[in-house]
């Protein structure tokens, strides 16, 4: 039995109407090893992991346990052929204990006793050695302990196979130890652990072997010891070159937004944006990169009047935004465009009603609504942004293009001082993404200031001025894009690499 | 009258008005603890009461009416969950709808089966019980029927089956994160139907026994608002057994106050202690304010992607 | 091969939307069909008397629209709320506060002409309305409390208050029964045809079906309430102030809630009596949600559901069938139409 893979996947390929998550991808476990999977956002590292944890099907592909083929169907399946997961969001109840949810749908019996069910967790606690206080209640612990009641919950099942999705990503630094120790000392016990991950430094410091994949596809697997950080970088991002369109000048406006000292809370309370300082430049747009979680998403909140900060001021010209409400922050002159389209229009409502709604004062006569204005308003708009859409459609039933689209028209028709644009092109085709870049880059021309924020590498290098880098709530580093390459900007975003500030 | 003739009537009512509150307030618990909130509890409490009269009637067998408003409330909180859990639909007006159809079922088959007559069809009611016998004090105020005292013991029973059994631990995880039971293993929508099939019998037997432990006929003002009442205690009771047991009493306390007090010529509206509890839920509401949000579920409906 | 059929989620065309009403109608009289079975009685002849009969005589038509006026401002109540994304389950008892207010200013105001009067009466109506969702609405607004519970428990404390108004100050002198003193002629509703019931309460609905309408598709006001009922995040990154807007939908549908207890005082009793609302706060969901939530829809659910409380009388009569029926009938529908509006989001499609 010695040397034979625990997992097997071969040429597993999984498409999502047209997009393909997983293009003939392989991977092998072996036993008792920890195992990166490793990839930008969107390489489609969950989702392989997601088909051996049957929560997706694969369209094709084959999957061993152990020299067997099996078919895994439900987590249920996966649980029985030994693979747990750990996902990114916790399945936890949290008014319940945590012996409560670790034997939560697994006991065969008819009644329990909290005592004796906590003892028996006390007993799988200390023989997996996942420190857990079994009688606590689970919504008063860390997110750390969270976490190994979750690995606790998957290893009392019995798995041999614990699939751990971005495990760190919702970590503070000390907890990251916490579970590291924890992993080694499952390694030692026999489990094979795999790990998906895009931060490169914690793949070198916990894996045994590391298989990166890139747009869906299979790059490769490597030791460890034969691989360096530059080396994994390059293996995760090295895409072949592209139409880059950089606009040479660099900043030579006045500073229009100043965000000094911002710290803001996510809705668990956690702290998501930790001392963020920028400027934004008339006429240019700085570009903010990141990987997903890292506080990009509470940024844009913040300066869309979604999210009130801690602390910190958010200054627009001479006008003091911190506080403003969304309605405050539009009539200053603040286009939005917001992370998630369906926050931008309401589905139920027109086209044209969304497209007026957030001027409305403009679409009033006599004290009624000016329903001429409102529809040659979106006739205007439909055609000058060439929305594939009518003025009575509801928006909902829109092109996720055209929706976005809609949200444009809206915004930059007001001439904007001031473009905030978060991942303006997150799940675009490949014509709406050009569209909406070009756009952008006219507000620029224009003389806009434009914050643009955004996971998609390629696009901050291509159409930014300069580009900042978040990491963990943080700007770590702002830099020219005329200087920026991909593999820098990589290193930055995965925490390995930190630069002081400049502006 | 003297003090101690007082107060022991006084309890002795207390019990009384509370028993129905009992029932109708832990089937609600079993409803929102699955979470669902179940607005049918006026209907289905109506509907019990209407059952249970009805077949007690024709059989001649108190029993066998509690059978019937059993499964007849069973059969309303399984409705309930046919449009609140298998069709995701709006739970407040789901629920509206099943007091609607059960109020109104009750009333047209009360006529197809007692006609239009002018007398009031009767049943004896459950006797009295007295645990204590002739002890003083004791023995009069534990002078109840046996859905009395049952519904008194239902409250231990209760707590057990939520927190004692894999049953109770499996709803209360379906009531405040579905996904996470369902990632569980747990079936979200079988569980629920049980819940809400056990909330609904047990509702009905608060309705059935007004008319055959209380009144010993069905009257249409028999139920009255008792199951919004129900709904206002389960706050009261932050969700918990227990809770519900004191909520009860001290409505029941009030109402039975009221009362006396009316008897002994005390010129106070009585009205204004009826509505007590109702203006007291509101400002616990108000006090508890975002925080009183019972199990997290509630009002959601789950659906699997 | 034969072609398979599939049943996938997506919009279904808009010509099935019409449709649905007339589902949900043929399958409820086909459930209630069953009960008069067991009556008993010929479904197909009860269903004649409930819907065509009333129709057949012009009292009796007119009838229906009696029977109607206060579903009428109930549902547009119940509508302006629900569209808007606030669930007032307390028409019942905002319209029980309209009657207080129409007793009471009924009772003092006789030396006024009717052309004041009435007016006044109807605004007093609408403000008790308004005063009776102010708690409810301010607890939402201000400590996110659910509005489901605390309108419908505003709604038994205020039949504690009229039961202990009428037991108490108000119980008519003259009869010694526990109800309101009747009120004074020049307040009272005028009739608006000779033989028939019919008062201006109805005409003061329809305006409001209307004013409703109006609202919400012709104002701004509308338009936002209308955003935040359909997407309260989205509407406030459009800037649309949500707790704003919330509060004013509670006390405008509270509002038209009472002047329901105007119309059946002023208009219909006279006097104030604890039985003066049959449950027509709660139908009036039943309209709002039959009409799909829009005002001129739930005016026509409203009408229709006079007309089943109008032909169940009628049945009563000619086929000795129990009146309930009707409040059967109506939550059968209820239920019904809420299933059915779910094909919405349906389509069949063949397969190869």
């Amino acid at each position: 039995m010695k040397g034979m893979n625990v997992i097997e996947m071969r040429a597993i390929v999984k498409q999502f109407g047209p997009l393909v998550a997983n293009d003939h991808v392989n991977f092998d476990l072996h036993p008792g090893e920890v195992h990166a999977l490793l990839g930008e956002n969107g390489a489609g590292k969950t989702t392989l992991m997601r088909i051996l944890y049957g929560l997706y099907q694969a369209d094709s592909g084959e999957i061993k346990v152990k020299g067997k083929p099996v078919t895994i169907h439900s987590p249920k399946d996966a649980i029985a052929n030994g693979i747990g997961m750990v996902s990114q969001h916790f399945t936890l109840v949290l008014p319940l204990t945590v012996a409560e949810n670790i034997v939560l749908g697994y006991s065969k019996k008819a009644t329990y006793t909290p005592k004796a069910v906590e003892e028996e967790v006390a007993k799988a606690s200390a023989k997996f050695g996942v420190e857990v206080n079994p009688s606590a209640l689970v919504k008063h612990l860390s997110v750390g302990e969270r976490q190994r009641v979750e690995i606790l919950k998957a290893l009392y099942r019995n798995v041999n196979v614990l699939i751990m999705d971005e495990p760190t990503a919702v970590l503070v630094p000390q907890e990251v130890d916490v579970l590291f120790e924890t992993l080694e000392r499952l390694r030692k016990n026999g489990l094979s652990v795999i790990f998906i991950s895009h931060k490169l430094y914690e793949v070198m410091k916990i894996s045994d072997r590391i298989t990166v994949l890139r747009d869906g596809k299979f790059v490769g697997t490597v030791k460890k010891s034969d691989t360096t950080e530059r080396k994994l970088a390059n293996m995760m991002v090295g895409r072949e070159t592209f139409g880059v369109k950089r606009p040479d000048e660099a900043c030579q406006g006045k500073p229009l937004l100043r965000l000094t000292n911002i710290t803001a809370m996510d809705k668990k309370g956690l702290a998501a944006l930790k001392d963020v300082s920028l400027d934004v430049c008339e006429g240019e747009i700085l570009g903010v990169a990141g990987v997903s979680g890292n506080g990009q998403a509470e940024l844009g909140h913040v300066l869309t009047g979604m999210l009130k900060p801690k602390s910190g001021k958010i200054i627009l010209g001479e006008k003091d935004l911190t506080n403003a409400e969304p309605s405050a922050i539009f009539s200053a002159g603040v286009g939005r465009i917001p992370e998630d389209r369906h926050e931008g229009v309401v589905g139920e409502l027109s086209v044209a009603e969304n497209l007026a709604l957030e001027d409305l004062p403009s679409f009033i006569k006599n004290g009624m609504l000016d329903k001429k204005a409102i529809r040659a308003n979106a006739e205007k708009l439909i055609k000058d942004f060439q929305i594939k859409a009518s003025p009575s459609d509801h928006a909902r039933k829109l092109s996720g293009g055209n929706m976005q689209k809609v949200i444009l028209a809206r915004t930059l028709s007001k001439q904007p001082k001031l473009v905030i644009a978060s991942q303006p092109t997150r799940g675009l085709d490949v014509g709406a993404t050009e569209y909406v870049r070009k756009k952008l880059l006219e507000q620029r021309k224009r003389g806009a200031a434009v914050l643009l924020i955004s996971e998609d590498l390629e696009e901050v290098m291509s159409i930014s001025d300069r580009i900042a880098v978040m990491y963990e709530g943080r700007i770590v580093g702002i830099l020219p894009a005329s200087q920026a390459t991909e593999e820098e900007l990589g290193l930055m975003m995965s925490g390995v690499k930190e630069m002081a500030h400049e502006a | 009258m003297d003090a101690t003739t007082f107060i022991v009537g006084l309890l002795a009512a207390t019990l009384r008005v509370a028993t129905p509150l009992i029932y109708g307030t832990l089937g609600e618990l079993f409803s929102e603890r699955s979470g669902i909130l179940n607005l049918g509890i006026e209907g289905t409490m109506f509907f019990g009461s209407f059952v249970g009269f009805a077949v007690a009637y024709q059989t001649d067998s108190l029993w066998l009416g509690i059978l019937a408003a059993l499964i007849g409330g069973a059969l309303a909180g399984l409705l309930m969950g046919v449009f609140s859990v298998s069709l995701g639909l709006n739970q407040h007006v789901s629920g509206l709808g099943i007091t609607l159809l059960f109020t109104g079922l009750s009333l047209f088959l009360f006529r197809i089966i007692f006609g239009e007559s002018q007398v009031q069809p009767s049943v004896d009611t459950f006797n009295r019980l007295p645990l204590f016998g002739n002890i003083p004090v004791l023995g009069e105020i534990f002078n109840q029927n046996i859905l009395t005292y049952i519904g008194i013991l239902l409250i231990p029973v209760v707590w057990w089956v939520l927190y004692r059994t894999n049953f109770g631990l499996n709803m209360r995880a379906v009531g405040e994160n579905p996904e996470a039971a369902d990632a569980a293993g747990l079936n979200v929508f079988r569980t629920r139907y049980v819940a809400l099939a056990i909330g609904g019998a047990l509702m009905a037997v608060g309705g059935a026994f007004l008319s055959l432990g209380d009144i010993g006929s069905f009257i249409f003002g028999i139920i009255n608002g008792r199951g919004w009442v129900c709904i206002a205690l389960i706050i009261f009771a932050n969700w918990q057994p227990i809770g519900v047991l004191w909520g009860a009493l001290l409505f029941g306390g009030v109402s039975a106050l009221q009362l006396r007090l009316q008897t002994t010529g005390l010129n106070l509206p009585y009205e204004a202690f009826l509505s007590l509890p109702y203006v007291v839920t509101i400002i616990a509401l108000a006090i508890a304010g975002r925080n009183a949000t019972g199990p997290a579920a509630v009002l959601k409906p789950y659906k699997r992607e | 091969m034969k072609p398979k059929y599939q049943i996938v989620r997506q919009p279904a065309p808009s010509w099935v939307g019409p449709l649905l009403p007339i589902l949900a109608v043929l399958v409820t009289f086909i459930i209630t069909g069953i009960f008069l079975l067991m009556s008993h009685a010929n479904p197909l002849e009860a269903i004649y008397y409930i819907m065509v009969s009333p129709l057949t005589s012009r009292v009796s038509a007119l009838e229906v629209l009696v029977k109607a006026t206060p579903l009428l401002l109930t549902g547009a109540a119940v509508t302006i709320a629900f569209a808007s994304g606030y669930y007032n389950i307390g028409a019942e008892g905002q319209l029980y506060a309209g009657a207080m207010a129409a007793a009471w200013l009924g009772m003092i105001m006789g030396n006024l002409p009717p052309v004041l009067a009435i007016p006044l009466m109807l605004l007093g109506g609408f403000a008790a309305g308004m005063l009776w969702a102010l708690i409810p609405a301010l607890l939402k607004v201000k400590l996110s409390v659910d509005e489901v519970v605390t309108t419908l428990l505003m709604n038994s404390i205020i039949m504690f208050i009229v039961s202990a108004m009428l037991n108490g100050p108000w119980r008519d002198p003259a009869s010694g029964w526990p109800q309101s003193a009747e009120i004074a002629a020049s307040t009272e509703l005028p009739r608006l045809f000779a033989g028939s019931r019919l008062h201006l309460g109805f005409i003061v609905a329809l305006v409001m079906i209307a004013l409703v309408w109006f609202i919400l598709s012709r104002t701004s006001l509308g338009l936002r309430m209308r955003a935040v009922g359909l997407g309260k995040d989205a509407a406030k990154f459009m800037g649309v102030n949500v707790p704003r807007t919330t509060f004013i939908t509670a006390l405008l549908s509270g509002g038209i809630a009472g002047l329901a207890g105007v119309t059946e005082v002023a208009g219909i009793h006279f006097h104030l009596i604890d039985a003066i609302s049959n449950g027509f706060g709660y139908t009036g969901i039943i309209a709002a949600t039959l009409g799909g939530l829009n005002p001129i829809g739930s005016g026509v659910a409203a009408i229709f559901l006079g007309l089943i409380d109008t032909g169940s009388q009628s049945v009563s009569r000619a086929m000795g069938v129990s009146t309930y029926l009707g409040d059967v009938v109506q939550a059968v529908l209820l239920l019904v139409m809420l299933a059915v509006f779910l094909l919405k989001n349906y389509q069949i499609r063949r397969v190869e």
